[in-house]
């Protein structure tokens, strides 16, 4: 009887993690149409290329060597397909809390929902880069980011290992529930090096250092994209908690969807009201972004904040978004397309530091060498990956090109061909 | 007999096209089309960032009449195209100017009676 009970508890949490696993597998169309909408009609079939692209080029890479270097296990997930029903059952019978103990699914779901995240963390480039980059360079850093940028720094964070042997971020009282850092500001780092790398588009800025707008061509597009992203994350968030199938656990991942998608609401309406303020005009690509922002922060811990924390945490966050692309434009004239290392990088970050405040588990210094941690290792190792493709093959598309559009030169196509000008 | 040419704003039209049918004009062309004037262009913010709007959407009006309705059809549009009690810059501007001839196609009348 009790082997019964067993075999559907992890037949329940496999269940559980392929679904959440496929939710987040689903963020890809939403970070597709969220960068269609916000790039100008004539970069739209090289951006969608680079999505479906980049997707398919993490989910090999991560096969072949990134997941054995986050988690350990063997090159090209040699084993993963066969399951010892026996020795299965007797781990379940040997956890020390039984039926309450730590969850137990399969090794096969685990990769599905490890390798979506990996494509997340890339998807966030693709959006900062846009409309200037040659896709092949692009394509050629996604591999290397897939294949072992992200695993290494995942191998110290989930996956336990010391850093480079030197020391355990484990120690330091460093939690990153989701993947606020892990995921999201690991993406910004490797996008604000690119961006460095590559300068901003064509007619962004002027002789005099003003910044000028390049409005996106398809707004339906991207806040369905934003609508997208928002469902996944129930996914990237709940598909964390890593077990339902018991009344503590299955009552943690309903409060994480509930934190989630308070968190984002507060993000969007905060990040509406500020622009309303501050500009004058309800920018929807703000309220947009807000709502993301929301999502971003509170990944790093959904599941300690009690809802109305949560909402705040989502508030910060979309107001931190808001004030945080002005800056970028402005300041340091880093020209993001569709505010990726604004959402990502430095809502990742308060996303990290806000995790003390609810879970007495987790120490701010601990947080704050973490994202050190992170940062620097990803930012460092994408600059010189960067450079290296910029030496050897270039990374930017010639003048001439950037102004007649990426799709006709990468793509020989138009994604409104039937359109007239 | 005169051609007339208005510019005016694109949320007046309706108001000008009845206050004309009641003037008795039998026909006007509408075209959309892009300017400035006085009222010049304006700027809008996108992400924080500003842009300038050169060119404002209006519509544009061609009306060919006799040469005694003229000054009719003209209060007429005057005083349906302004905006608000005193009118605001931007309401637009109305063209005289001479017309040699009138051809109705189907009927190969010309002049008057093809008006």
């Amino acid at each position: 009887m009790e082997n019964n009970i067993f075999e559907l508890q992890y037949a329940i949490d496999t269940f559980y993690f392929l679904v959440m696993g496929a939710l987040v597998m689903w963020m890809a169309a939403g970070f597709s149409m969220l960068e269609a909408g916000l790039v100008r009609s004539k970069n739209t079939a090289e951006i969608l290329t680079k999505n479906i692209g980049l997707y398919s080029i993490a989910c090999i890479a991560y096969l072949v060597i990134g997941y054995a270097i986050m988690y350990g296990g063997e090159y090209f997930l040699a084993g993963i397909e066969s399951v010892d029903v026996e020795s299965t059952l007797k781990d379940f019978a040997g956890r020390e809390d039984g039926f309450h103990g730590g969850s137990i699914y399969s090794g096969a779901s685990d990769f599905f929902f490890q390798v979506v995240f990996v494509a997340t963390a890339m998807s966030i480039v693709s959006g900062a880069v846009a409309e200037r980059m040659k896709l092949f360079a692009f394509f050629l850093f996604a591999a290397v980011f897939t294949a072992i940028i992200y695993p290494l720094e995942g191998s110290w964070t989930w996956g336990g290992s010391d850093v480079f042997g030197l020391y355990n971020l484990g120690d330091y009282g460093f939690s990153d529930f989701a993947g606020s850092g892990i995921v999201h500001m690991a993406g910004a780092a490797a996008a604000l090096a690119g961006v460095l790398v590559l300068g901003a588009r064509k007619g962004k800025y002027n002789k005099d250092g003003s910044s000028n707008a390049i409005p996106g061509a398809n707004l339906p597009l991207a806040t369905l994209g934003t609508f997208i992203l928002w469902m996944g994350w129930f996914g990237f968030n709940g598909g964390s908690v890593l077990k339902l199938g018991d009344i503590a656990n299955a009552h943690s991942v309903a409060m994480v969807f509930l934190n989630t998608n308070t968190a984002a609401a507060g993000g969007a309406i905060a990040a509406l009201i500020f622009a309303r303020i501050w500009f004058g005009k309800a920018d929807l690509t703000m309220a947009l972004n807000g709502a993301l922002a929301g999502l971003v922060a509170i990944t790093a811990e959904p599941s300690t904040p009690t809802a109305l924390e949560a909402t705040l945490i989502g508030v910060v966050g979309g107001l931190l978004v808001v004030a945080s692309i002005v800056m970028l434009d402005r300041l340091f004239k880093i020209d993001d397309p569709v505010g990726a290392i604004s959402v990502h990088g430095v809502v990742g970050l308060w996303g990290l530091l806000a995790v003390p405040l609810t879970n007495t588990g987790a120490t701010f210094f601990g947080q704050i060498v973490g994202a050190a941690t992170i940062f620097v290792w990803v930012f460092g190792a994408s600059l010189v990956l960067w450079l290296i493709l910029k030496a050897v093959m270039g990374i930017r598309v010639s003048e001439e090109d950037e102004v007649s559009g990426v799709d006709l030169v990468e793509c020989g196509m138009e994604a409104y061909p039937e359109f007239t000008k | 007999m005169k051609m007339i040419t208005a510019i005016i704003k694109p949320f007046k039209l309706d108001d000008v096209r009845s206050a004309l049918s009641e003037v008795g004009v039998s026909g006007i062309t509408v075209t959309e089309v892009k300017g400035f004037g006085r009222q010049k262009g304006h700027t809008e913010l996108y992400r924080g960032a500003e842009y300038t709007v050169d060119f404002l959407p209006k519509v544009k009006l061609e009306i060919a009449v006799d040469a005694k309705s003229v000054k009719g059809v003209i209060s007429a549009i005057v005083s349906s195209a302004k905006s608000e009690e005193d009118g605001k810059i931007g309401d637009g501007k109305i063209f005289v100017s001479s017309l040699d001839d009138v051809v109705r196609i189907r009927t190969g009348e010309s002049g008057k009676e093809a008006l």
